[in-house]
């Protein structure tokens, strides 16, 4: 009794010395970026949940993002856009969400976690084959050739969801040798050579190193890609996390965005 | 072919027998991404063990049940192995003995005086092992891939639920394993308690 006595004595002011530190840290904020005018260096922890698509244009604008930004820690963590939406859902701590198809975030919109969604950036799909194309792959259809291993993303995977759109389409079965996680796990079984053939966006194939290369899907077969970005309502800096979803519309991500390949979203 | 091996460590002084030992018990302590990396780089398409298969036979273990079945052979081993090991090391050499004083040949002895001795130890073994191979999932999904009907094992499967929002059947799934897991341990140390 008397023991838990003393801890109280001490915690009580603890936690109010805490509570008012917060709250100055928190007003001399405010105060710091009222009085700042065009363009706001933002700070704190921002962890950025992203489809796995988005690794190398989103790790080129960190660069950029913490020169301009010193007081701001950035963290990433890719996977299939799926994935992601399921760990937020979980409560993992994230505070803005960057997905590859439409159906991830409405999840998240139904569920009323994030704020309203901005599309940000468009994709194209590209069949991905080894360097030099040994297997001779020039069309969708060969990918349903025997003799032809094929590895493509698994259900809900929004790049293995738009692959499925498009071969059913065109009325082409295939018959995948593997069920990926996500694009660069199916990437990675091309480079390795364990597939000889995957379906990803453009832009890993060309951020996939000289032992990939691209074999072209005709614009009229091509799904609508559109990537969607939005702030996660459980944020703790809404001012990081919308300054880097603004950035992504139009700003030094976006600048990324169209260097890796991707299009700007009208 | 763990249980060979096991009475090979226990029964013979070779050189280079602590290092066997260390390299058969590795995957014990290895993560099992690991293991799957190495059995690519060894079994691959690529790699130097596979690549030579894939020329002669046409024959691969990337996305098929045998490289399921290698992966997780690959794991859950050394589980069996030193079981094993341990009982060979434990029994009563003298009853071995005794039978060959009386004539019998190494497989007679073997067959119906060390077999016996150990069989309660191997069938531990082979249980723990077998449900180890159950849960086996980072070795398969790197070597093996990710294939229902083919590659995928349960906890892939639970997995990939959890991941595109099926938390029911990842749910359900993960009960069937850790009521499996359950039971063997419940067995096991029965075993063991009625042994002793």
């Amino acid at each position: 009794m008397n023991k838990r006595a003393r801890w109280l004595r001490l915690a009580v002011p603890a936690v109010a010395t805490l509570a008012l530190l917060t709250a100055a840290c928190g007003s001399s904020s405010k105060s710091s970026s009222s009085t700042t005018t065009t363009k706001v260096a933002v700070t704190g922890n921002l962890n950025v949940f992203a489809a796995a698509s988005l690794t190398g244009a989103f790790n080129d604008a960190k660069t950029k993002l913490t020169v301009a930004n010193p007081g701001l820690n950035l963290s990433y963590n890719f996977a299939g856009s799926n994935a992601l939406v399921a760990q937020i859902q979980q409560g993992a701590p994230v505070d803005v969400f960057a997905s590859a198809d439409q159906k991830n975030m409405q999840t998240l919109v139904t569920a009323g976690l994030v704020e309203t969604p901005v599309a940000f950036a468009k994709n194209k799909l590209q069949i991905a084959v080894a360097a030099g194309n040994p297997k001779g792959i020039t069309s969708l259809a060969d990918l349903a050739k025997p003799g032809v291993t094929v590895v493509i993303e698994g259900q809900g995977v929004p790049a293995g969801d738009y692959t499925r759109q498009v071969l059913t389409k065109k009325g082409i079965t295939v018959t995948p040798k593997s069920l990926e996680t996500d694009v660069k796990s199916a990437l990675a079984k091309v480079t390795s050579g364990e597939a000889d053939a995957t379906v990803v966006y453009v832009t890993d194939v060309s951020a996939g190193g000289p032992k990939v290369q691209g074999v072209k899907i005709a614009d009229a077969d091509q799904p609508d890609i559109s990537y969607p970005i939005a702030v996660v309502k459980a944020t703790k800096n809404h001012a990081a996390a919308q300054a880097f979803v603004d950035s992504a519309v139009s700003g030094d991500v976006q600048q990324s965005l169209e260097a890796a390949g991707f299009s700007a979203s009208k | 072919m763990g249980i060979p091996l096991a009475w090979v460590l226990a029964r013979r002084r070779f050189p280079g027998r602590a290092l066997v030992r260390a390299l058969v018990t590795l995957p014990m302590v290895l993560p099992p991404v690991v293991g799957g990396i190495a059995l690519l780089y060894a079994f691959g398409r690529n790699g130097f063990a596979g690549r030579v298969l894939y020329d002669l036979t046409g024959w691969r273990l990337v996305f098929t049940t045998g490289g399921a079945i290698l992966a997780e052979t690959f794991v859950a081993m050394p589980f069996l192995v030193v079981t094993a090991e341990a009982a060979f090391r434990s029994m009563d050499r003298r009853a071995e003995d005794a039978a060959a004083t009386l004539g019998a040949s190494p497989a007679y002895r073997f067959r119906r005086v060390t077999f016996p001795a150990v069989a309660p130890a191997l069938a531990a073994g082979g249980a723990l092992t077998w449900a180890r191979a159950l849960g086996e999932f980072g070795a398969t999904i790197t070597f093996a891939g990710n294939l229902p009907g083919a590659t995928q094992t349960t906890p892939l499967l639970a997995y990939l639920d959890i991941e595109s929002g099926h938390e029911a059947t990842a749910l359900a799934l993960s009960l069937v394993l850790l009521t499996v897991s359950l039971l063997v341990l419940v067995a096991l140390r029965d075993r063991w308690l009625g042994n002793s």
